[in-house]
């Protein structure tokens, strides 16, 4: 293991006194197990997909009838969770605003591995139809790693019945390696989000 | 009952109206002098029933160099709306706080500071973020500020992304001739 | 409610408590915008003392996209997909508004048919988005079963949208000239089963939380508007009714067909969030009562749209003008001005939530439980992307 990669995060945005607060430490790739260990564990993930229930956009008002008795998404493992702590998939309803990506990149950061995002609705792919505002960014995955897309303005609930499919495919597969590429990749990510979000008065990781 | 007619008729005669737009029988727009304007949205108030404020709202007419602040008031006695305009100077764009006379004054003057760098001296927190989070460079909703430009320089487009102008876009396949 | 001793409490005055902040004796507290029971993306700023709020801000903008300005750029006919986004459960609003106050400044005059359409469909809205707010009500205080009723029967009224304009929640249906699409074939009948369906929910759904003693422990006397604050706040919608305040615009300022439909102002006087919950489960009543009346005396046959200039070289001539409608949380209005170009000069929308999430939270959040400044919000109704955009 490379000991240089590691080094401690300096959190040079937050005043001396609160650094103490803070822990500094980088977040770290997670290494697999053996390959029969690591399918049974993928397995299990794969069938307890707890999401935040934060709704950052639009597209989290098709999540209300997708939990309720029409679309019953709790028969498929998925269930609403209401803190960062307890959940392992973050939903982006859709446009995040800068002020929303700000608590998008602290909520996420405090989930705890393994994490995977699902991203609704076109205007995080791209832009969409907020492609020329000045307060929504275009592309959600430069600043967190995406494991699927949902597209559609906004995606019915069976769509996002689709889109959970898929991610338990892709872990199932060990393909879903979001937060892997977050930790190897952490000081590209940080470095955009950092470009955008003027008053960053939080840890450079927030544990 | 006192009508609309009336009632701008007594602003006509006590504070002096600039210029005067009837657009519906129940909507009237009239203009006032930058100094009047708090003694007539006063006056409206307590004296012609217009108790209700509907909404602040500005533009920024760029080419005449200055801003249009309108008080869109209403009256649930005869059930009609007047919007009460004026006009100040875009360089040295500061207005009369009127957040004593409705408690949701202040909100709308902050939001109006944010988004257009109206000052609004004395209204309660009118210099805190409303929407916005850090902002830096000119008010967004000014005229002279691009938004597609600020989009392109600070969220970069995912490359692939194909635009069509819409007016070659539908010539080309809706409307030929 | 609770008989406490209120000595070590901070004094309560007009709204606003009488502490100092960096005594170390109270908690500063974030309710949101990460939180179940904020309704939309905003937050709440508290400041506790034990559990009862002493100082409240609320922090607005985690959803704004800068219409106003999106919509100086774009041409009338391409504001159309943007302006439903500004209220997610109930767009029709916004495009009734919009497309009216395009009609005014134009001169255009709409058929008689897309005019009772444009009535039904904004009845229905109200219908869907009253659903959806009865569940967000009782989940706030912790009835999850209406909510899951309540969510299911929306979504009946979502698919009628759909057949009628091809999408389920954001539909672009009334344009200029009128609306998009005809009425499909045995609409009316489908219309009828699902109303059925409501009026049991309903029913069912009043038995459920105005019998249930918890509720009423929570909300009774929760958030009081007494009618001096209508005016000084600018309330609007059941907010106001339910303190007494016989106002809404369908009879105030009667617009479309409302001044041919029979119905009265529904009103209670105790102004507090029971009172609230009894006047938007009146007003579910009321607007089922109304689909079936405007089914009735709709027109059969006739034109549905008129025809308008071409989009791309569509110019209106300078003016500007004000409209507005009752959605379910009051007077929603736009205010359009135009400068002779292709572009409209200026939105401004005014959402109801502006006031009533603001200013007034601010001010009736104080001395509220902090578990019941969730149901103080769903009682209000309030709603983030109106009052950002």
């Amino acid at each position: 293991m490379k000991e240089k990669k590691y080094d401690i995060l300096p959190n040079s945005e937050l005043k001396a006194e609160d650094r103490d607060l803070f822990c500094d430490a980088r977040p770290v790739p997670v290494s697999k197990l053996n390959k029969y260990m690591e399918k049974l564990v993928n397995w299990a993930r794969a069938n307890s997909l707890w999401f935040l229930a934060f709704g950052t956009g639009c597209g989290a008002v098709e999540v209300r009838p997708l939990m309720t008795a029409r679309f019953d998404a709790y028969r498929y493992g998925i269930a609403g969770r209401p803190t960062p702590r307890q959940s392992g998939i973050i939903l982006i309803g859709g446009y995040a605003s800068v002020k929303t990506l700000k608590r998008i990149i602290r909520s996420y950061e405090q989930m705890q591995n393994p994490k995977f995002v699902i991203s609704l609705c076109s205007c995080s792919i791209n832009g969409g139809m907020y492609f020329d505002s000045y307060n929504t960014i275009n592309q959600i995955d430069k600043y967190i790693p995406v494991d699927v897309y949902i597209t559609g303005c906004m995606p019915r609930p069976e769509a996002i019945i689709a889109g959970f499919n898929k991610l338990k495919d892709r872990i199932k597969a060990g393909n879903a390696e979001g937060a892997n590429k977050y930790a190897e990749n952490f000081d590209y990510y940080k470095a955009n989000q950092k470009k955008i979000i003027k008053d960053w008065n939080m840890p450079d990781y927030n544990w | 009952m006192k009508t609309i007619l009336n009632s701008v008729k007594n602003i006509e005669q006590i504070f002096g109206v600039l210029a005067k737009k009837i657009q519906r029988p129940d909507l009237i727009f009239i203009t006032v002098e930058k100094k009047q304007v708090l003694s007539v949205l006063s006056h409206l108030r307590d004296i012609e029933e217009y108790t209700h404020l509907v909404m602040i709202t500005a533009i920024d007419y760029l080419e005449q160099g200055k801003f249009q602040i309108l008080y869109l008031l209403h009256n649930y006695k005869n059930n009609t709306d007047l919007g009460v305009k004026t006009f100040i100077s875009r360089e040295d764009a500061h207005m009369y706080s009127a957040h004593h006379l409705w408690g949701q004054v202040a909100t709308y003057q902050r939001e109006l500071h944010e988004m257009f760098g109206i000052d609004f001296p004395g209204s309660p927190r009118v210099n805190e973020n409303f929407a916005l989070e850090g902002w830096e460079g000119i008010p967004p909703m000014r005229r002279d500020f691009d938004t597609l430009r600020y989009s392109q320089e600070t969220y970069n487009f995912r490359k692939g992304r194909a635009t069509n102008d819409p007016k070659k876009y539908m010539k080309k396949n809706l409307h030929k001739e | 409610m609770f008989d406490l001793d209120r000595k070590k409490y901070p004094k309560i005055d007009d709204g606003k408590a009488n502490f100092e902040l960096y005594s170390h004796k109270y908690l500063k507290l974030w309710h949101g915008p990460q939180h179940p029971g904020v309704t939309g993306n905003m937050a709440l700023e508290l400041t506790v003392s034990g559990d009862e709020i002493i100082d409240l801000k609320t922090h607005v903008g985690y959803l704004h996209r800068g219409f106003e300005k999106l919509m100086e750029r774009r041409r009338f006919i391409q504001c159309f997909p943007i302006v439903c986004r500004i209220c997610v459960p109930e767009p029709d609003t916004n495009e009734y508004l919009f497309s009216a106050a395009i009609e005014e400044l134009a001169g255009i005059e709409i058929p008689e048919k897309a005019i009772w359409i444009r009535t039904l469909n904004l009845e229905m809205t109200r219908l869907a988005s009253y659903l959806m707010w009865v569940g967000g009500q009782a989940g706030a205080l912790g009835l999850g079963a209406v909510g899951q009723w309540a969510i299911a029967h929306r979504d009946y009224v979502l698919d009628l949208f759909e057949e009628m304009t091809g999408a389920r929640v954001y539909h672009m249906y009334m344009v200029p000239g009128g609306v998009r699409g005809d009425f499909p074939q045995g609409f009316v009948h489908r219309l009828e089963a699902v109303l059925q369906k409501c009026e049991k929910l309903i029913k069912d759904a009043k038995i459920v939380m105005l019998n249930n003693s918890v509720l009423q422990d929570r909300l009774v006397g929760l958030g009081i508007i007494t009618p001096e604050m209508i005016d000084k706040f600018g309330i609007v919608g059941p907010n106001a009714r339910g303190s007494g305040a016989k106002r809404d615009v369908r009879k105030d300022n009667p617009y479309l067909k409302y001044n041919e439909l029979d119905f009265e102002i529904v009103t209670e006087t105790d102004g507090d969030g029971f009172a609230r919950l009894k006047v938007r489960f009146r007003e579910m009543s009321q607007s089922i009562s109304l689909i079936r009346q405007i089914v009735s005396k709709m027109p059969k046959t006739g034109k549905f749209h008129v025809k308008t200039p071409n989009p791309l070289h569509w110019k209106i001539p300078v003016g500007e003008t004000y409209l507005k409608a009752e959605s379910t949380r009051g007077e929603y209005g736009f205010y359009v001005a135009t400068d002779g170009s292709g572009f409209p000069r200026k939105v401004t929308v005014r959402g109801p939530s502006y006031t009533h999430a603001v200013s007034l939270l601010e001010y009736l959040g104080v001395g509220v439980n902090i578990a019941d400044i969730a149901g103080l919000m769903g009682s209000l109704h309030t709603y983030p992307p109106e009052i950002e955009r």
